[in-house]
């Protein structure tokens, strides 16, 4: 496939957003049962909202992109959200604007500070609106993780995104890289959770790795259905395509070659392998080591450079059966 | 239900291209255009094609076949480009089972042909819309052309007859008729896409011919040979 960059950073941007705004109300949870220190309501978790807000809001805007003309996004887009029975896409064009209220409704109610509890379950739990929101919120962060991901997982042709790795692999690496955000965010911001922040995103980082190790491993392997003799039909092992029926291009090769070399895509690999888990994991445990406030953030700009680079692999590796039919320019 | 559908002869196919232009000359200027080109006269000229025709070598020299093979949406009966749809904007038609893009919903996310293992859905560069062969549609159902017009543009071009069309679902159609007793096939069947356009296969016409068929053993007129001894009874000596 060729990677269109629209989707790369939509992908990568609400994946951190989602990641984000799960921390955020991880951490209201810990510090509600009295394991982390109580956070400002503004400045941590409003503020904190707002970053998850943005990130969410610049994959809206990448995803506009990826219309055939930005202007559909005012004129047509409201139907994308018609088919949610049978199509991933439409659910995933329900649950990001869903789930970006939410994230804006929790940060309104801690800028606010509405967080007085409204009642008190068993006499321990005090529930504000703010925790209702936050649950509902991590459902909805979940539920759009796997609408994203589904709709690359259900393609059952492209049979390097169809299994449930790809799945795992979206949440993992939103995961990993939200939670690395926060903890930048809370070095940046003075508060003491990086250590918190910083360990779930080690641990986040680690599952990703092994989850997305699977799958190159299972692509590696993979033993695509559709061949010569099933595209045409002509029971022969050697079939050659002497002339595609046009010379000058058309959709077909656009969006279904990325036309790079095997060596970009191996040199693509390494660096996001470096940049997505090794590098972060380095820096985060510097980060604990040293007290700084900077390496988290650092952190944070190289694992979002190298997941960009996974997504744009993630694309490439990916072989269409329609690639059969245009091998060869004539 | 009715389930309207091509049928490629792919033993009679020449490769001429007059389906690919007939195509495009119908329904740029129809229901379904513009379809619109870049660069026409330029290098690396490309547009919006609903038919392609490509040419393949089976085999290997000198034992090698050439094969032209016409390819448009097949307009499958378990068409995976249809559910994919955000926006409703593709569709399969309940009376006769063409699949269709409406054009006014579309958006142009291409994930219909992402979700086509058959690589003939094409995002037209203007409109930005995604495009596909309609079997004519506007053409099949104008009820003010006679009968024998109603048949999609490519098929009526067709100088070898190469390309039939018909109700797969009607048993007695001229369709199903060739599918049946020549040997019609589906595209990558192995995807459950149930495609209803067919292609029938190459062909080859041999006669069984036996050396002593053709050479009668005591040919009397065979200067080339002494006329075998008589031994026994030939034809000539039985007498009724
Ligand atoms: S050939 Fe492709 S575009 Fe046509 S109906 Fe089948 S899946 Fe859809
Ligand atoms: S490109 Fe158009 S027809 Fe295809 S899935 Fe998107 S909205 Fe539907």
């Amino acid at each position: 496939m060729h990677p269109a960059f629209s989707v790369i950073f939509l992908t990568t941007l609400i994946g951190a957003g989602q990641g984000m705004f799960m921390a955020l109300v991880t951490g209201q949870v810990y510090s509600m049962a009295n394991l982390l220190e109580a956070q400002d309501n503004v400045r941590f978790y409003a503020m904190g909202s707002l970053m998850a807000l943005v990130l969410l809001g610049g994959g809206l805007v990448a995803a506009v992109f990826h219309l055939g003309k930005p202007s559909y996004f005012f004129t047509r887009a409201w139907r994308g959200v018609t088919q949610w029975r049978t199509s991933w896409l439409s659910r995933e064009l329900i649950a990001l604007p869903a789930f970006m209220l939410a994230v804006f409704l929790y940060g309104l109610v801690h800028y606010l500070g509405w967080t007085g509890p409204l009642f008190v379950i068993k006499g321990v739990i005090p529930v504000d609106a703010s925790l209702i929101i936050g649950t509902l919120g991590v459902i909805m962060a979940v539920v759009l993780y796997v609408c994203t991901a589904m709709i690359y997982a259900s393609l059952r042709f492209l049979q390097e995104w169809h299994s449930p790795l790809t799945v795992a692999n979206f949440i993992f690496f939103g995961l990993a890289s939200g939670f690395t955000l926060t903890a930048a965010f809370s070095a940046w911001s003075g508060v003491g959770l990086v250590g918190f922040y910083g360990t779930w995103a080690v641990v986040f980082t680690i599952v990703a790795a092994i989850t997305r190790g699977f799958s190159m491993l299972r692509n590696s392997r993979i033993k695509h259905k559709s061949d010569m003799r099933s595209a045409l039909g002509i029971r022969h092992p050697k079939i050659t395509q002497c002339s595609m029926g046009f010379m000058g291009g058309s959709f077909n090769t656009r969006e279904y070659f990325h036309g790079k070399s095997p060596a970009t895509l191996e040199a693509v690999r390494l660096f996001f392998l470096i940049c997505v888990f090794a590098l972060p994991v380095a820096l985060l445990a510097a980060s604990n080591a040293m007290q700084s406030e900077y390496l988290p953030i650092l952190a944070f700009v190289v694992q979002y450079l190298g997941l960009l680079a996974e997504r744009w692999y993630f694309f490439a590796e990916a072989k269409h059966p329609q690639n059969l039919y245009y091998q060869t320019v004539g | 239900m009715t389930q309207l559908a091509l049928v490629i002869d792919l033993n009679v196919c020449v490769g001429c291209h007059a389906c690919v232009t007939s195509c495009k000359e119908w329904n740029t200027s129809g229901w379904a255009g513009p379809m619109v080109d870049q660069r026409p006269y330029d290098a690396d000229p490309t547009g919006t094609f609903f038919n392609r025709v490509q040419t393949f070598e089976v085999g290997e020299y000198p034992n090698t076949e050439t094969v032209h093979f016409p390819k448009s949406c097949l307009h499958c009966e378990e068409p995976p480009c249809v559910p994919v749809c955000p926006t409703g904007a593709s569709y399969k038609r309940e009376d006769n089972g063409v699949v269709l893009v409406d054009y006014d919903k579309c958006i142009g996310c291409k994930y219909c042909s992402w979700a086509c293992p058959y690589g003939v859905r094409e995002l037209d560069e203007m409109q930005k819309v995604m495009k596909k062969c309609t079997l004519c549609i506007d053409r099949i159902t104008d009820q003010t052309k006679p009968e024998s017009e109603r048949k999609p543009a490519c098929v009526l071009a067709c100088p070898t007859s190469a390309r039939l069309f018909g109700d797969v679902h009607d048993p007695d159609s001229e369709a199903s008729v060739a599918i049946r007793e020549r040997g019609g096939y589906q595209l990558m069947p192995e995807w459950g896409t149930n495609p209803a356009n067919h292609y029938l296969p190459r062909r080859k016409t041999r006669i069984q011919i036996f050396e002593d068929e053709l050479e009668r053993a005591d040919n009397p007129l065979d200067k080339e040979h002494p006329l075998p001894a008589a031994s026994g009874d030939t034809l000539d000596d039985v007498s009724f």
